[in-house]
């Protein structure tokens, strides 16, 4: 067995049923070995998109998504992907091939210290020396990439370690990492002091973060939530938590959510943050959250309690976990007034003026979409103006809701999509992007129907790279700068070149028709929208 | 203000970048950092000095703390720990100065280790405010080049005494 070998068996003792990667020929052995396994083998279109589709992957299925490329631009095009993946914390294991070891250091053809690249947007990083240590490594990386605080970890894997030949092979049952113990259940004293808060508190707002999806806890909080009638809030990663519907729920907060949503956390006497890093775009004033109220941070990671905000009341664990402690305690809360309020507030949220004619108004079709897509449909949102619309008007039920928030990574939406399909056959997955956004990962059109990995893409076409357009038009009176998108392509001639059924929308009188025989199958769809290139997202 | 970290963490290739890495960019200031393999050669010993306000401090420790290769991360209380370093000074010492530089190494018991016709080198070891009140007293001469270890340090006593198997 050589040491390739030994890396496709380690992914099969670790139950991956997908990678998604790229060869060259550093990484050929590796891919040789993986003929003698059965695991599908995604082949991209670029690197990047390997990563987003693993990461894709990983947020429908709640296991690790796994990426491969090789030695050089293969390695360093994957670098977005993973810092994407970081910066929402991701479980990726991504495996890289490397130039020969005796080489590395002298700069021969497509050798990159990818490692040391990419060190600052992974959890951990190897690069294996010997060829024996690749099943510890392979243990390790599963078990550091899944647990705690979630991310990527890279492997770099050089060609002669992969070709040498191993003894025999054992997995290894444990990892021995003693000082990497990840905190799961929360601290007694410190629930017990949670349950306290809450009982005392007379308006509590409970909002929810990515990690909450991380976790899988949706719904333990939500069924406290609803015991106690606490009304959520969300950020933009925690979006598809509880249902857009729920009479308790009030929306995303931020600098780009809903008025009564943050009207909640600034009116709120007790914030209850679960899995949320009080990130800039949430909380634009941290220490306003601590004002007259008191703050509730429940986190995996005990890096991120006091990073932006210092709360009152840490609590560090496992988010399921905890909700499964919580959920035996008994505690007193009447807030019916506070979310009585908090009710009037929404109701008389401002209504978007409507759009010009000829063009389709973004947040009535993406009203109409929600309600046309099943139930526990996906909805991968890109990034740009797309997104802050689908995150304020796409009506979650039971579904999910994707998107590269931390990072923001133009492009994401298509691999993600085309990742979560690969994770669940059966349910319906939309990407809806930008036609700059699209632009960034249109090539992935190619894996879609080669993998039959199908799914539903809409672009929003507004010949802008809108969001800076916007940004332009209110900071620099108007004066744009490198964000007009003339010459993109046809997409009715696009479509016709990947053999996707074609869609186009002009006008919102028509979307019911055109949405129905968009959704209407299993098959790959591209649907344009036409958006009116002035359209703002406030 | 300034604190005193010690960290045990694996001797893996490439472990002090991570760390050194990891202050450049979250923008911590580091004072300065010390590193030797420990009785046991799988384990290096690290002493770092960070300065900045209670939260970073906090930050850093925990930052750090998180490292896969960070086996522990604890801080070096001044009252309860002892730190050294040592430190090399070149000072210009012509004939007329020679004398009064031996007696102020003495007294300070540094050890003068080169005489050249017109420098000398001076070594010595201490906290940090004898190697300042040192500096302070020869700042009359010339000092020509500095070379100061940073500080390494060790919990006082049998207590809180870190093992790794």
């Amino acid at each position: 067995m050589l040491g390739a070998d030994a890396i496709a068996r380690c992914l099969l003792e670790e139950n991956v049923k997908v990678v998604f990667g790229y060869p060259g020929v550093a990484i050929c052995p590796f891919f040789n070995s993986m003929l003698s396994v059965d695991i599908e083998r995604v082949l991209v279109r670029t690197e990047q998109n390997a990563a987003h589709m693993a990461s894709g992957y990983a947020r429908i299925s709640g296991k690790v998504g796994v990426c491969v490329a090789t030695s050089g631009p293969g390695a360093t095009n994957l670098i977005t992907g993973i810092a994407t993946a970081y910066a929402d914390s991701i479980p990726l294991v991504c495996i890289t091939g490397q130039v020969d070891s005796r080489q590395l250091g002298s700069d021969v053809f497509q050798e990159a210290d990818i490692t040391g690249a990419a060190e600052s947007f992974v959890k951990y990083s190897y690069l294996v020396k010997n060829a024996e240590d690749i099943p510890r490594i392979m243990k390790e990386a599963f078990h550091i990439a899944s647990t705690g605080r979630k991310g990527p970890v890279l492997i770099d894997v050089p060609i002669d370690v992969q070709n040498k030949p191993i003894g025999k092979f054992s997995y290894p049952s444990d990892v021995s990492l003693r000082t990497y113990k990840p905190t799961v259940k929360g601290h007694a004293v410190q629930i017990k002091k949670v349950i306290k808060a809450i009982s005392r508190a007379e308006r509590p707002i409970i909002c929810v973060g990515g990690g909450v999806h991380l976790s899988n806890a949706s719904k333990e909080v939500c069924d406290f939530a609803h015991k106690y009638g606490i009304p959520v809030v969300s950020t933009l990663m925690g979006i598809s938590v509880m249902s857009t519907n729920d009479p308790l729920y009030f929306g995303m907060v931020g600098n780009n959510g809903k008025v009564y949503a943050n009207r909640a956390m600034n009116e709120a006497d007790l914030i209850i943050m679960i899995g949320a890093r009080v990130a800039d775009r949430a909380i634009s004033q941290p220490d306003l959250i601590t004002e007259n109220k008191v703050l509730i941070h429940i986190d995996v990671d005990p890096a991120e309690i006091g990073k932006n905000v210092g709360p009152h009341i840490p609590l560090v664990g496992d988010i399921k976990a905890i909700f499964e402690d919580m959920a035996g305690h008994d505690l007193e809360c009447n807030c019916s007034d506070w979310v009585d309020l908090l009710s009037e507030y929404k109701a008389d949220a401002p209504v978007r003026k409507a759009p010009r004619d000829g063009y389709v108004d973004p947040a009535l079709f993406i009203g109409v979409l929600s309600n046309k897509l099943k139930d526990d449909a996906i909805y991968v949102a890109d990034v740009g103006q797309n997104q802050m619309w689908s995150c304020s008007y796409h009506i979650v039920k039971h579904g999910r809701f994707l998107t590269s928030g931390g990072m923001g990574t133009m492009g994401y939406s298509i691999p993600a999509a085309i990742g979560a399909r690969a994770a669940d056959k059966d349910r319906q997955i939309v990407a809806v992007c930008g036609d700059g956004s699209f632009q960034m990962s249109m090539m992935e059109l190619a894996t879609m129907q080669q993998h039959k990995l199908p799914v539903k893409i809409i672009v929003f076409n507004n010949g802008y790279l809108g969001l800076v357009r916007e940004y332009q038009y209110n900071t620099y009176k108007a004066h744009y700068s490198v964000v007009d998108l003339t010459g993109s392509p046809d997409l009715s001639k696009l479509s016709e070149a990947y053999n996707v059924p074609f869609y186009r929308l002009s006008d919102m009188k028509d979307a019911s028709g055109v949405l129905d025989d968009f959704l209407k199958d299993n098959r790959p769809g591209l649907m344009e929208v036409m958006i009116d290139p002035m359209d703002t997202v406030k | 203000m300034k604190k005193v970290f010690q960290l045990l963490v694996d001797n893996n290739s490439g472990v002090l970048s991570r760390i050194s890495g990891l202050f450049s960019r979250r923008g911590y200031n580091i004072d300065s950092i010390t590193a030797g393999t420990t009785s046991n050669p799988k384990y290096t010993r690290i002493t770092i000095v960070a300065s900045g306000d209670e939260d970073i401090l906090e930050q850093i420790e925990k930052q750090v703390g998180k490292l896969i290769d960070v086996r522990a991360i604890w801080e070096l209380e001044a009252d309860s720990s002892v730190y050294r370093e040592l430190i090399l000074i070149k000072v210009r010492a012509g004939e007329n100065e020679r004398q009064s530089i031996v007696a102020v190494t003495d007294i300070f018991r540094a050890k003068i280790i080169d005489v050249d016709k017109d420098s000398m080198i001076i070594e010595l070891t201490g906290n940090q405010s004898k190697i300042d009140a040192f500096l302070d007293l020869l700042g009359g001469y010339e000092i020509l080049e500095i070379a100061r270890t940073g500080i390494a340090g060790l919990r006082r006593g049998t207590d809180g005494v870190v093992r790794l198997g």
